[in-house]
């Protein structure tokens, strides 16, 4: 089991706030990572720092043993890792198809076809509604769109972004479903949520992070057991 | 299920390149090619019978010229979503370094074909290099903060043509000075001088060259807006982020249209220049670049057939209203605020659209349903 990501001692600053203050951590291959703690922790600026749209100040970022901490941002993607931000970013005016095919725009010509119908296969409801306008889908829909969008690149880690935010508890379970689903076929997750009693339900390892600090780390079911993490996040 | 697996194959094979020439490209194509064609059959004819005087065959050109750049500006204000206040700048640079280019050449050779289509492509890639220039340090803004600085690159290249001299010596060579005129040329081989710009251009441009112009940006455009680097465009200008995550190079990918429509300006900006004797840079002005966006906003930001009709009749409302003489600049004025409120404000468009429906005697069944179309706002 190699390691496919690993986050060395990263200090993210916006301006004059230091919004992550030393962070470390790694993912293996095949595993369900998350990381989980309040609004305003750090969260989505540590996914944005990996996928290149932000950068670290120190620190080293290596994604299959390769530092990728100065890579390009629309390079990493064709790297391998694939993002799914926070709030559902679709592409309003296209048709699901479209958004699909545009999420395989750096992917081989050749392998399109074979990702579009794995990308089908898990998520049904989206070969139900090809030539409708996204804009128009329903928000768990946007939110599966959005994953089927990052899968099309044929991603070796795939990052999502509270993916289950402001969706009803059955779509939650779905998503949930899915995500397993897709580990299972063999993509990697790094997962980052607010829900965090779902999280460390599917997850393998877990990361709390704490105002841009990593608090704790444990296996999904240990830190499910810890008090601090059950006071905190799970709601007593 | 095997025919299911088969035709999704199909879908994923054609790819990207082929999916997104589909129907609207086709309607929107032969839309857009059969009005500059009905346009320029009609503006013949009535030439030709004298229906049209003097004055308007006068603007027949310059209605291509105007034609091409609200086309190639709506790459940028529709397509990319950037506002950009500087158009007429890339106009300038296309007109001046077009005429320079027609005079030595006309210097050397006569075949006129040649000297148009030579000093067109000079022009083009002048204006591409000056939109490289410029775009690469302000494409990083957004927004407004992008209108304020391409309105500021504008004046400067307007400023810039202030303080050129060209000329040609006996030998037919070319002759440059910055700042200074160029000693020792008689006036008639002058050809930039300053602030008086332009004289002694042979004029060259016909109505034959700006439909060919006309033509050529429009199938750019539609092409380039229907191809994998169009989709890539529109899906940044849609969502930023969800480009971003995907992998697109946003930099690159505004850049792009940006230098290409700057070209195409260059193109049309020295269609214009070798279609008078005498030009000066203040014609390039500002007001120029509000002209050309106030063609791209009426016809439709996007919609390029609807700039094709917006600048074809905001260029001849004026001359045709030369009769009311004191009030021309005002009922222009008027009647540009009552399109904008037709196509803008949804209650009266719905009024407009429905008594249209009542009278249009080509009714379809079913009927339309409305255009959308974006505000200038949403653009930006
Ligand atoms: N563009 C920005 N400019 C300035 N500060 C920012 C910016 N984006 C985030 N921050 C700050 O950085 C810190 C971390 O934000 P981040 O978005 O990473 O939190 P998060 O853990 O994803 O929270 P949430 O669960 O609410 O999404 C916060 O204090 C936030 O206010
Ligand atoms: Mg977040």
């Amino acid at each position: 089991m190699g390691t496919v990501l690993t986050v060395k001692n990263i200090n993210v600053y916006y301006g004059a706030i230091h919004a992550i203050k030393g962070i470390s951590f790694d993912v293996n291959r095949g595993e369900i990572v998350t990381l989980i703690g309040a609004n305003g922790a750090g969260k989505s600026t540590t996914l944005h720092t990996i996928s290149g749209l932000l950068r670290s100040k120190t620190g080293d970022i290596e994604f299959l043993e390769e530092s990728i901490s100065h890579t390009a941002a629309h390079k990493i993607v064709s790297k391998g890792i694939s993002h799914v931000p926070e709030g559902r970013r679709i592409f309003q005016g296209m048709t699901v198809e479209e958004n699909l095919q545009m999420g395989a725009f750096v992917t081989k010509q050749d392998r399109i076809a074979h990702n579009l119908e794995y990308v089908y296969e898990q998520f049904p409801r989206l070969k139900e509604r090809t030539s409708q306008i996204a804009g128009t889908l329903s928000g768990g829909e946007q939110q599966m769109l959005a994953m089927g969008r990052a899968l099309m690149s044929d991603p070796e880690l795939l990052m999502l972004d509270e993916p289950s935010m402001g969706l009803a508890p059955i779509l939650v379970d779905q998503i949930f479903e899915i995500i397993e689903n897709l580990n299972k076929a063999g993509t990697t997750i790094l997962l980052v949520e607010q829900n965090a009693q779902m999280a460390l339900s599917v997850a393998d390892r877990a990361y709390v992070i704490e105002t841009g600090r990593i608090s704790l780390s444990g296996t999904g079911e240990e830190l499910a057991k810890s008090d601090e993490v059950r006071k905190a996040y799970l709601g007593g | 299920m095997a025919d299911r697996i088969l035709n999704l194959k199909s879908i994923g094979s054609r790819g990207l390149k082929n999916a997104v020439k589909g129907n609207e490209y086709r309607r929107e194509a032969s839309i857009s090619y059969g009005i500059l064609i009905i346009g320029y059959i009609l503006l013949s004819l009535g030439a030709a019978t004298g229906l049209i005087g003097h004055n308007l065959q006068g603007q027949f050109v310059p209605i291509c010229v105007y034609v091409s750049l609200a086309v190639s500006l709506n790459l940028v204000v529709g397509i990319s979503g950037e506002l950009s206040l500087g158009h007429a700048g890339f106009m300038a640079v296309g007109a001046f370094s077009g005429i320079v280019m027609e005079r030595m050449l006309l210097a050397h050779m006569s075949f006129e074909p040649a000297v148009m289509i030579l000093s067109m492509l000079f022009g083009a890639c002048m204006a591409a290099i000056a939109g490289f220039i410029i775009g690469i340090p302000i494409l990083g803004l957004r927004g407004d903060y992008l209108a304020i600085v391409t309105l500021a690159f504008g004046e400067i290249i307007r400023n810039f043509m202030n303080v050129l001299y060209f000329g040609l010596d006996e030998n037919g060579h070319l002759k440059f000075a910055f700042n200074h005129t160029i000693e020792g040329i008689e006036n008639s081989q002058r050809i930039i001088t300053g602030a008086i710009g332009a004289t002694g251009t042979k004029t060259i441009s016909t109505f034959n060259w700006g439909l060919l112009l006309c033509i050529f940006t429009v199938f750019v455009v539609l092409n380039m807006k229907n191809s994998k680097q169009g989709r890539a465009i529109m899906a940044i200008r849609d969502n930023r982020i969800a480009a971003e995550s995907i992998g697109l190079d946003v930099r690159k990918y505004k850049l792009m249209a940006f230098v290409v429509s700057a070209a195409l300006a260059g193109m049309a900006g020295c269609l214009f220049g070798l279609n008078y004797s005498t030009l000066v840079p203040l014609k390039f002005n500002f007001n120029t670049s509000v002209l050309i966006l106030v063609f791209v906003v009426l016809g439709g930001v996007g919609n390029i057939w609807g700039c094709i009709i917006a600048a074809t009749v905001l260029t001849i409302l004026p001359e045709a209203f030369r009769q009311f003489a004191d009030y021309r600049m005002l009922t222009y004025a008027i009647v540009l605020i009552l399109v904008m409120i037709c196509t803008y404000n949804p209650t009266i468009k719905a009024r407009v659209t429905a008594i249209w429906n009542r009278i249009n005697p080509f009714k379809k069944k079913g009927g339309d349903k409305p255009k959308k179309k974006k505000t200038g706002k949403e653009a930006a």
